[in-house]
């Protein structure tokens, strides 16, 4: 007889399933690298350019991209556009992100206790989420924006805020269809806290969806900040958004077009990656299949 | 049908309760609460405007003045423009049709292309043409709405002059013709990312369409596949894209401010924007509320609609 040993292989974690789906999705590894250079550029680039982000210089204004060292071009009042999209990608990168961990955050909580609990508070709750997303979010944030002081901390708060409301729909209905489960049963019969199963038992099995839903608002989120801070709202000058670089740019479409063209293709550029990021994910973590 | 209708329209009263009561707590975060517009009276002091807020019943539990101010968004009381004085409501009204008109086109536009390369898409699954669309709805949903205007004026404006960069018509013109051609560029603009959303959608409904029973029965009847197309996929396909118009308004409504903005189109979106920074509270406050009732009927519309279409929905 010979014994049959089994090595059983260790399950890591980039051999899983999904990291291999995700891999094979083109679009989002196109999505991740464009990221990564954005990224990589706004943390390294500013320290590579001759210019400062606030330097005025009144000789050199409205310079179209390529002259001398200024390759983007510079604005009304001289300031080389190159150096204050890569200082405005960091607020807005960061903007965005700390949104869309804030907006996951109340969401998830949301979500998980609608769905849990379930009842009368789980409905009074998920009313609550048809309630906020029966206004049209801009209109939301630019009331709130206007009233509060906009400091960057301030729009991020009001963002998320205003965007949470998806996650907890996904949530709740990932967490109501696993209450009734053999293991939270289980749980349950074991005597754990109902804070414990809510959170250490069920909403581990829920963060699949959790993931997909918070990379696709990383997109929502850098778009909205776009769109209050270009209506003067949001970040204010002179601390650059990509947002806020384009709030005058209509007026100097005719002579300075570079002015709108650059910072909105910066826009577009980081919000189609975190698409893509979200698109693969949703394959590779398989949540639903009638994607758009 | 009549049991349907109840019970959609006792969701739709409930909803806009909670939407009421958002909308208060709002009101009570700005700068004055809802006493703002005494605040900028030069002829009132601190104490009058005390007063005052005693004599309205400020001073009162939030919920009883919630109560009071909801009854009188009831009754149509919404308050008076800091700027002319006029009720918000008739403000309102004088900035609906614009944005109506706006909102109407590019709907109908993006229901038309949308609904179009969805088809196109499900037909020819996986094609050249199936990818292009599939990434190209990716990227214009990625596309901040306002810079695709000033693009959009810049090519076809500054450099082709086709069409006129703003407003809705020109100075002593106002014919048809010349509404129309100022309505051009804004409806394209606004209906770029519906046209991605409806077109996804679309071509999702139509595979699921496309794999139903009836299909397989009428290719074996030996019925041609344009026929089949026609008279059986996309009637079925449209039907949930009843449902996704309704869901779509939140969105539209705020492309549509962003487009009005960039285009000085003279519609609600506009008028919000003026309104804040005039701080005109009532008026933008009316605006936030009208907004959420419009999607909360639209929305309730729609649902109405789909149920007298296809009983599955009311019966089922």
């Amino acid at each position: 007889m010979t014994a049959i040993v089994v090595h059983a292989a260790p399950v890591r974690w980039w051999r899983s399933r999904a990291v291999n789906r995700f891999m094979r999705h083109h679009l989002a590894l196109v999505g991740i690298a464009m990221i990564t250079l954005l990224v990589l550029a706004c943390a390294i680039g500013p320290h590579a350019l001759p210019y400062d982000s606030l330097h005025i210089d009144l000789r050199a204004r409205f310079a179209p991209p390529l002259t001398g060292q200024h390759y983007f071009g510079t604005d009304p009042l001289g300031r080389d556009l190159a150096v204050r999209l890569l200082m405005a990608g960091r607020v807005s990168l960061l903007v965005g992100f700390s949104a869309m961990l804030l907006s996951t955050l109340i969401g998830t909580l949301v979500g998980v206790t609608a769905g849990y609990r379930g009842g009368w508070v789980g409905a009074a709750l998920m009313r609550m989420v048809d309630g906020f997303l029966s206004y049209p979010s801009i209109f939301l944030v630019l009331a709130l924006a206007a009233t509060l002081r906009p400091s960057p901390v301030m729009i991020t708060v009001i963002i998320a805020v205003t965007s949470w409301m998806e996650t907890a729909r996904i949530v709740e209905a990932e967490v109501r269809s696993l209450r009734e489960r053999e293991f939270v049963q289980a749980a349950r019969m074991v005597g754990l806290r109902r804070g414990h199963i809510m959170f250490r038992e069920v909403l581990p099995n829920a963060v699949g969806p959790i993931i997909v839903a918070a990379s696709l608002a990383v997109a929502r989120a850098i778009l909205l900040e776009a769109y209050i801070s270009f209506l003067g709202y949001g970040i204010q000058p002179p601390l650059p958004s990509w947002g806020n670089m384009l709030n005058g740019a209509q007026q100097y479409l005719a002579s300075a077009p570079w002015l709108a063209i650059i910072p909105g293709a910066a826009i577009t550029i980081a919000v189609t990656s975190f698409n893509f990021i979200g698109d693969g994910l949703r394959d590779a973590l398989d949540v639903r299949n009638d994607h758009i | 049908m009549s049991g349907f209708l109840l019970n959609r329209l006792s969701q739709s009263i409930v909803l806009l309760v909670i939407v009421s009561i958002i909308g208060f707590t709002v009101l009570n975060l700005m700068p004055g609460g809802p006493l703002a517009q005494f605040g900028l009276d030069p002829g009132m002091t601190q104490k009058d405007v005390e007063r005052l807020a005693t004599q309205l019943g400020l001073n009162r539990p939030l919920w009883i003045q919630y109560l009071d101010w909801a009854w009188r968004l009831l009754q149509g009381d919404w308050g008076h423009s800091f700027r002319d004085g006029s009720s918000v409501l008739a403000v309102i009204g004088r900035h609906l049709l614009a944005t109506l008109l706006l909102m109407g086109t590019s709907t109908a536009l993006a229901i038309a292309v949308g609904t179009w390369i969805g088809i196109r898409g499900a037909t020819h699954r996986y094609s050249l043409f199936d990818y292009c669309a599939t990434i190209g709805a990716m990227v214009a949903l990625s596309v901040p709405t306002f810079w695709f205007g000033l693009i959009g004026i810049y090519i076809f404006t500054l450099k082709l002059g086709w069409v006129p960069a703003g407003n809705m018509y020109t100075i002593g013109d106002g014919s048809v013709l010349d509404y129309l051609h100022h309505l051009i560029l804004p409806s394209l603009v606004l209906s770029l990312v519906h046209v991605a959303i409806w077109s996804r959608y679309m071509r999702t409904a139509t595979l699921d369409a496309l794999s139903q029973d009836f299909v397989k029965t009428a290719r074996a009847k030996g019925v041609s596949e344009r026929r089949i197309l026609l008279k059986h996929v996309v009637g079925n396909a449209l039907l949930p894209m009843i449902t996704l118009a309704g869901m779509q308004l939140p969105s539209i409504l705020t492309g549509a401010l962003v487009t009005e903005t960039v285009f000085t189109w003279p519609g609600m979106g506009r008028l919000f924007l003026d309104s804040l920074g005039y701080s005109d509270y009532p008026v933008v406050m009316g605006l936030l509320i009208f907004s959420a009732i419009l999607v909360v009927l639209g929305n309730l519309i729609a649902d109405i609609v789909i149920a007298t279409v296809d009983p599955r929905i009311r019966l089922g």
